[in-house]
């Protein structure tokens, strides 16, 4: 692929509103995760509760959209003058010329199920402020905040589960390569609800205390929340060489279970295979990983599996979901801006919570920070189904 | 850079549509549209504890699917796919929803795994040993849109075959209040880059904002009551088999142009 710039990135999340908390935190190797008090949920579990994303309802104007999901949207919106730099780009652009495209797995869902709480008792109909198409479905969060930002240009929501926003760079990428854009709006937004709390504890996939990944003891995922953004453009004279560049996106498909991976990472290698190839490197090149790594057994026994067949062992790779929690259709966002902030940094971040390695994982897992010139960063998404995404980010100079 | 590619085979399911052949005479106002609930065939392709987990909407995806790789004569394995769909799976949804308003809620597992966006591609990509990449989509009422969009950039970015599933269905009740869609309805395409031995019409997009072609009733009111039935005017110039342009209903304020060449 031809490489992009991200002109502007943000993220908001248990670790921090903007990146500047984001990046305090990382460094200072903190965990957002805390025992789950989340609406009525009293599961043994910690989450990554983005903390106050309720004290404020969206503004009259924009009632129709107001749920959970869509507040932490519009919080991650407003953070480090994302919406701002979207504006600019739009005008620079053309608002038609700028394209929309957010992952999520469950949007709004937490309104639907607070909705059928309070069914009429005779008639089992849904309260009469429930809005399904600003709220419930798939599609809302794209289109609140086409219609907030006045965007004009193509707009969708892949949902694939908990590779969705890492797809997003892929399907924007494709729109401004065949010039039907100028730029992308990419980014996921994925929100606590009853149904992911409950769903993945009734697959037993829950961590009791906070996630672990690569951890020897590791017995699950915590589930998080998140809102992470980033402005795709083609790099520009004011593209400097501390700028993040989108280098390569690779697909796969594992093709083997629903809800479980392919125990060799099949369709995870495949996908880290075919980002080297759109980015035109080999496996040398890529400094350090940052992992999908859930904390689940299998899930992280399958990448590191994949990782090592793909780099061997000895590149330098972390989770940072013992800090963040797993974000699901928001993860591969956030983990790209966390990717992001690494190479603007100089910084590998270790995987927070995890006391032992494994050491039957042969992939080099490292706990702590290291400070170190990075120049290509891989990062890692899969999801249900068995769908995988790599991307790899790079330094401009 | 032209967004282009070539129709390799087509599959449909509906009320009144049973598979492409059947259909192409009603759609292209040949004979009269006489529209009956939609008939969901078993998926075949699924192993019998598989068959057991998938409800109507993974059916309706997979039989179109299906009927579109067989009509193309291409191997389902060597297919990319974009699936794209409004609702997903509306009775799963629904009774998810149900049991979380429950005080204590216990969910079934195959169920939370089922409620994902893309399960039927999931159910899909096991079932047909399909390892290409694979994106599922969602744009509310453009959602065929947004589906055929991404299908045909990934063939003229890429130069690759590709497959294309829309797909909708109802919810039951209290959600068919809030979004009724009265029935499935789906179609699926295969795409390819350049004209083959049995390719049917060349199509040619660009975005537009002109206003989007209403049909006449009754197809009106399949076009405007399901997301992926807003293809049926697309689907109406490929069974009349003639030069012509489609306007797709996609986004407020923004259209889908298509122009359909026939291949024979």
């Amino acid at each position: 692929m031809t490489p992009l710039v991200l002109s502007k990135f943000t993220a908001t999340s248990c670790i921090g509103r903007g990146t500047e908390e984001t990046l305090a935190s990382i460094v200072g190797e903190r965990t957002g995760l805390a025992p789950c008090r989340f609406e009525t949920v009293r599961l043994d579990t910690h989450v990554g509760e983005v903390t106050d994303v309720d004290a404020r309802g969206l503004s009259q104007e924009w009632h129709r959209y107001d749920c959970r999901n869509n507040r932490l949207a519009e919080i991650g919106l407003m953070q480090d003058g994302f919406a701002e730099a979207v504006e600019e780009a739009a005008r620079r652009h053309g608002r038609a010329r700028l394209g929309l495209f957010l992952g999520t797995s469950t949007a709004g869902i937490l309104q639907t199920e607070l909705a059928y709480r309070a069914r009429d008792p005779v008639t089992g109909a849904l309260p009469e402020g429930f809005d399904y198409a600003g709220t419930h479905n798939t599609f809302s969060v794209a289109d609140y905040v086409r219609r907030r930002l006045r965007l004009e240009g193509p707009a969708v929501v892949v949902s694939c589960a908990c590779a969705s926003s890492a797809k997003v760079f892929g399907a924007a990428q494709r729109m401004i390569e065949a010039r039907l854009i100028d730029a992308a709006l990419v980014g996921g937004v994925d929100s606590l609800c009853l149904t992911t709390l409950y769903g993945f504890h009734s697959l037993q996939l829950c961590a009791a205390g906070p996630c672990r990944p690569f951890d020897v003891a590791r017995d699950g995922i915590s589930i998080g929340e998140a809102a992470a953004f980033a402005l795709l453009e083609r790099p520009s004279n004011s593209t400097t060489s501390d700028d993040v560049l989108l280098l390569g996106v690779g697909e796969s498909n594992d093709a083997y279970h629903m809800s479980a991976p392919h125990p060799e990472g099949r369709g995870a290698r495949l996908a880290m295979e075919a980002a080297l190839l759109d980015a035109g490197l080999e496996p040398g090149a890529i400094d350090y990983i940052n992992l999908h790594g859930t904390g689940t057994p299998s899930n992280d026994r399958s990448e590191s599996h994949a990782v090592t067949s793909v780099f061997g062992a000895s590149t330098p790779c972390s989770s940072t979901k013992g800090a963040t929690g797993h974000a699901l259709g928001a993860a591969g966002g956030l983990e790209a801006v966390i990717s992001a902030l690494a190479l603007q940094n100089s910084l590998m971040p270790g995987g927070v919570n995890t006391e032992h390695v494994d050491e039957t994982l042969t992939a080099h897992y490292i706990r702590h920070n290291r400070s170190a010139a990075l120049t290509r960063v891989l990062t890692n998404s899969f999801g249900f189904g068995g769908t995988n995404c790599s991307l790899i980010l790079g330094r401009a100079g | 850079m032209k967004i282009e590619a070539y129709v390799a085979g087509i599959g449909v399911l509906g009320p009144g549509l049973d598979g492409w052949p059947g259909s192409r005479g009603v759609l292209a106002g040949d004979r009269p549209y006489a529209p009956v609930p939609t008939v969901l065939p078993v998926p075949t392709l699924l192993s019998a504890t598989e068959r057991r987990r998938t409800g109507r909407v993974i059916r309706l995806a997979l039989a179109i699917a299906a009927e579109a790789v067989a009509h193309a004569g291409l191997d389902a394995s060597k297919l990319r796919s974009v699936f794209t769909s409004s609702t997903g799976d509306g009775q799963n949804c629904h009774e998810l929803c149900e049991t979380l308003a429950e005080p204590a809620p216990e969910i079934s597992p195959t169920r939370f795994a089922n409620s994902v966006h893309n399960a039927a591609a999931g159910y899909w990509s096991i079932a047909t040993s399909a390892m290409q990449p694979s994106t599922v989509l969602c744009a509310f009422d453009g959602s065929f849109c947004a589906g055929l969009l991404e299908a045909l950039v990934q063939v003229a970015v890429d130069e690759e075959r590709i497959l294309l599933v829309s797909y909708d269905a109802d919810y039951p009740p209290p959600m068919f209040a809030k979004r009724p869609v009265p029935d499935a309805f789906g179609t699926a395409l295969v795409l390819t880059p350049q004209r083959e031995p049995g390719s049917l019409a060349r199509l040619e997009a660009r975005l537009c904002n002109e206003p989007f072609d209403r049909l006449t009733q009754p197809l009106e009111a399949l076009r405007s009551s399901n997301p992926a039935a807003r293809s049926v005017p697309l689907l109406r110039h490929l069974a009349i088999g003639a030069g012509a342009r489609a306007v797709l209903e996609y986004l407020e304020g923004s259209s889908l142009a298509v122009d359909i060449e026939p291949c024979a």
